[in-house]
């Protein structure tokens, strides 16, 4: 499926949807946290788009706004998809976790967690994957500071 | 399983082994947190991050060029692979277009990049089933495809060959004969590897029906690489998105459908075939042209968002960098093949053996460095 | 012509001429013991030089070549470095067991070798239930790796422990029945009577198929005996560390290490003593000479040995369910089988002879 056909499908099912191309390869989408859960699952399960391979799950900060950018792929149907969900809570982000649409997002959503602090409803086992356990603040975050391990140019 | 006694006259505890970071079946520093009752598993967590260097952030501060040396630190064993990654991603960004003879060049140590890995993986799994010898076979051969490494760019694992734009020196003008001579002489090894392990009875016994990973269960934990293509998920990246010159070689994609252990050696074995056939016909064919297209100092990629996928030895890299126009990314994610590949062990491994932990680790083929990053 | 070459006979002669009776007994006895101290640290350390050496062969390497010639001396120089490191363990084991557990399997292999004969002469202790002896005095030795592995205090040494124990206690019916099958056609658990009964052909050719099933047998399941690979499941390192011994150091540790190489060595001995006629001469050729015998016996064992240590270098490891699944559905019911089968042969006298 082409990404207008994407575009005019996925549009169908939720209106509230943002969607770009616009500097990148893939047909981007931005979605609203509340629908984020409804939409992956949608997209995993409509025999027509069929994202059922997760290939990437990247956690991001741009400046204000903390989101995850999800990566989809159909093994059926070959096509791509980029999926971003943002929300501008820095201090308590919370998304749905989508583990139970895909279980490599076990894994990624810990990682996201680590890095960023954004934290997963009904994951089941969200804690720090590589940083130790005690480690105070997320170090990918932009506003990240320490000034000890950090060489700043 | 009914039992003539009562079940609770044999009272079992689980109880807790760690595993790693310090083990020799965890190549390198992974920790497995076991929970067992007797020799069954009953549960695996991973505990990751002893190896944890921070490259995303790193890459944050560095330049392009900078960033493609923290690369072959991730999966050391396909290190020329990483580097094409991050080359190809900002080729790509940059709308550059590179040499052909870059391309064949990048190919054919790609693929002996692959070749090498794999014979380290094979010696290191037939020890992992307590057959030390394969080690010493593995090795023997890898050690010819690592002088070529280092009569070319100097170094023998982290290569650093690559570079965005092309290659940084050219190639040495032994470089063809000796991996002609290579490939002659593997062609000859490799049978030897099924003599002495793939047909072997307890080790057949040991890996057939062991550790299986559906075709569902491999797209859902995002596998890639031998381990997704012995679930019988097709996903070779060079088939299905082709960089370089895998558009003009001829190979067949390693696919079998058991999803155990034994497929998953099969198809890396059967990948080794496929690698010397790819440099078969690329060797004899390098075109004459530069090694490198000129490129600013100062790289700075357009802003916007750039994925670039690749094969490693161990599955699909992802470089996802997303670019604010400066000369260093604004952010650059990792997609890892082992990372996703070890979501996996859990949902293969429970309810099997020690041992059987042990050989399904060797087929996931783990490299540390490159779940951590 | 018979050229008597009794040395064991003149020394015992000599001592109790210059000593009174009881004395020399004892200096006797003593003199024995430093003999077979003497000979199970050379044989130990010889074996570990010759594993060495053909695992070298087997993967491509040279090994130990350095220390003396052919590296001959690397084995004493690794003793010597083991002996004067520090005995480290740890501070929760149970240090009473943990101690005693090394002293245990030596022991175990020691007194295993006093039955051995080496030649028609040099036969230390030749008791009329020698096999029967031998097979009690082996199975012993997993005690030692029961509280080694147990006493450690670590939960890879306890599974290694464990471990041992199952494999030891299934494979020691394998072990014993396969001797089994050896003494109906012997018709005596004396090792002397044993050997002399093989003057008309060894007994891999007298009992011909219940035998060589025998030996076929024997020779797996003294493989699992010893803990070697393919059945080195005790100590699988890719799995457990280093097993039972995981926390184990210096000398202690040099101690189950040798009485894995002597106990292997044990095992090829009973398999040469049953099946390849033990001091005996191929077709009698130095039957004349019986010193010869000490040559001829350890050509053989050395022979079991190198078989021993190909199966190690070649083989993967079994699992431990495999393991057992081999012992119980297969070797066993095979073996009680190939006693029937070697008693009828007895019994209708199908017995090749010479």
């Amino acid at each position: 499926m082409t990404n207008s056909d994407l575009q005019t499908l996925i549009s169908s099912w939720n209106s509230e949807l943002e969607f770009s191309e616009a500097e990148s390869q893939f047909l981007n989408i931005t979605v609203k946290p509340e629908h984020l859960h409804e939409l992956l699952s949608q997209l995993k399960s409509n025999t027509e788009t069929s994202f059922d391979y997760l290939f990437c799950l990247t956690g991001m900060d741009w400046g204000t706004d903390l989101g995850v950018v999800y990566h989809l792929e159909s093994t059926t149907h070959r096509h791509q998809l980029v999926v971003k969900v943002k929300t501008s809570d820095r201090e308590n982000p919370t998304f749905d976790s989508v583990c139970d649409i895909w279980s490599t997002a076990e894994f990624h959503e810990m990682e996201v967690f680590d890095y960023f602090g954004i934290k997963f409803n009904n994951h089941p086992n969200l804690k720090r994957l590589f940083m130790p356990k005690d480690w105070v603040g997320y170090p990918l975050r932009k506003d990240y500071v320490d000034e000890v391990n950090m060489i700043i140019k | 399983m009914e039992t003539t006694f009562e079940k609770n006259s044999f009272k079992s505890e689980e109880y807790f082994i760690n595993m790693g970071p310090q083990h020799p079946a965890t190549h390198g520093v992974l920790r497995l947190l076991l929970t067992i009752d007797g020799e069954i598993i009953k549960n695996v967590e991973p505990d990751l991050g002893y190896i944890h260097r921070s490259i995303e952030k790193m890459c944050e501060r560095d330049s392009y060029q900078q960033i493609v040396h923290l690369t072959d630190r991730m999966d050391y064993l396909s290190a020329h692979i990483n580097n094409e990654a991050v080359c190809l991603a900002v080729e790509n960004a940059l709308g550059l277009e590179v040499p052909e003879r870059v391309k064949v060049i990048r190919t054919i140590i790609a693929e002996l990049t692959r070749l090498a890995s794999h014979q380290l993986w094979w010696g290191v799994m037939g020890m992992d089933v307590g057959a030390l010898t394969t080690y010493f076979y593995g090795f023997r051969d890898r050690e010819m495809i690592n002088d070529i490494f280092e009569e070319t760019c100097g170094a023998r694992l982290t290569m650093n060959y690559n570079i965005p734009g092309g290659l940084m020196f050219d190639i040495h003008p032994n470089f063809v004969q000796r991996t002609k001579d290579f490939v002659a002489h593997f062609k000859t090894k490799l049978p030897e590897y099924d003599t002495l392990l793939t047909g072997n009875v307890i080790f057949q016994k040991r890996t057939k029906g062991v550790g299986i990973l559906t075709k569902e269960d491999a797209i859902s934990f995002g596998t890639s690489g031998p381990v997704a293509r012995a679930s019988g998920y097709s996903c070779d990246v060079r088939k299905l998105h082709p960089y370089s010159a895998y558009d003009r070689v001829n190979f067949n994609e390693a696919l079998f459908t058991e999803g155990d252990t034994f497929a998953r050696y099969r198809v890396r074995i059967q990948e080794m075939w496929e690698s010397l056939a790819i440099i078969e016909q690329l060797i004899d064919n390098i075109p004459e042209g530069d090694y490198k297209t000129a490129t600013n100092a100062v790289i700075k990629l357009p802003k916007g968002e750039f994925y670039q996928k690749v094969e490693t030895a161990r599955g699909e890299l992802g470089v996802f960098i997303v670019s604010d126009g400066k000369k260093n990314p604004y952010r650059l994610k990792f997609r890892s093949p082992g990372f996703s590949n070890l979501s996996a062990l859990k949902k293969m491994a429970v309810g099997s053996k020690l041992g059987d932990l042990v050989a399904m680790m060797a087929t996931l083929d783990i490299v540390v460095p490159d779940i951590d990053r | 012509m018979n050229i008597p070459l009794s040395i064991t006979k003149n020394i015992h002669d000599w001592l109790f001429e210059v000593m009174s009776a009881p004395v020399a007994t004892v200096v006797e006895k003593v003199l024995i013991a430093v003999a077979f101290l003497g000979f199970f640290a050379l044989a130990g350390l010889l074996l570990v030089y010759m594993e060495r050496r053909i695992a070298a062969f087997f993967q491509l390497r040279l090994g130990p070549n350095r220390v003396g010639p052919q590296g001959i001396f690397q084995t004493i120089a690794d003793a010597l470095k083991l002996v004067s490191k520090e005995l480290t363990g740890t501070v929760k084991a149970d240090q009473f067991l943990y101690k005693l557990a090394p002293y245990f399997l030596i022991v175990a292999s020691l007194m295993a070798l006093s039955v051995l004969p080496f030649s028609k002469e040099l036969h230390a202790f030749d008791i009329n239930i020698g096999v029967f002896f031998l097979i009690a005095i082996s199975s012993i030795g997993v005690i030692g790796i029961l509280i080694g592995g147990w006493s450690s205090n670590n939960k890879y040494a306890l599974i290694g422990a464990m471990r041992s124990g199952l494999q030891t206690v299934s494979y020691e019916l394998s072990v014993g029945l396969s001797i089994l099958t050896i003494v109906v056609l012997a018709g005596s658990l004396q090792i002397s009577e044993i050997i002399e009964a093989q003057r008309n052909g060894w007994f891999i050719i007298q009992g011909h198929i219940p035998a060589v099933i025998a030996f076929m047998i024997f020779m797996i399941a003294g493989t699992a005996e010893t803990n070697r690979a393919p059945f080195d499941l005790v100590e699988a390192e890719s799995e457990l560390g280093a097993g039972f011994h995981t926390e184990y150091s210096g000398m202690n540790f040099a101690y189950f290490f040798l009485a894995e190489f002597i106990n292997m060595f044990i095992i090829a001995a009973i398999g040469t003593i049953l099946f390849f006629g033990g001091y005996l001469s191929p077709f009698g050729i130095t039957e004349s000479i019986p010193l010869l015998g000490v040559f001829w016996f350890m050509i053989k064992v050395l022979g079991l040995v190198f078989l021993m240590m190909w199966f190690r270098w070649t083989f993967p490891r079994l699992r431990v369910d495999q393991l057992l699944t081999l012992e119980w559905k297969y070797l066993l019911p095979i073996n009680l089988f190939n006693i029937v089968l070697m008693a009828i042969i007895v019994w209708l006298g199908l017995t090749i002879n010479f």
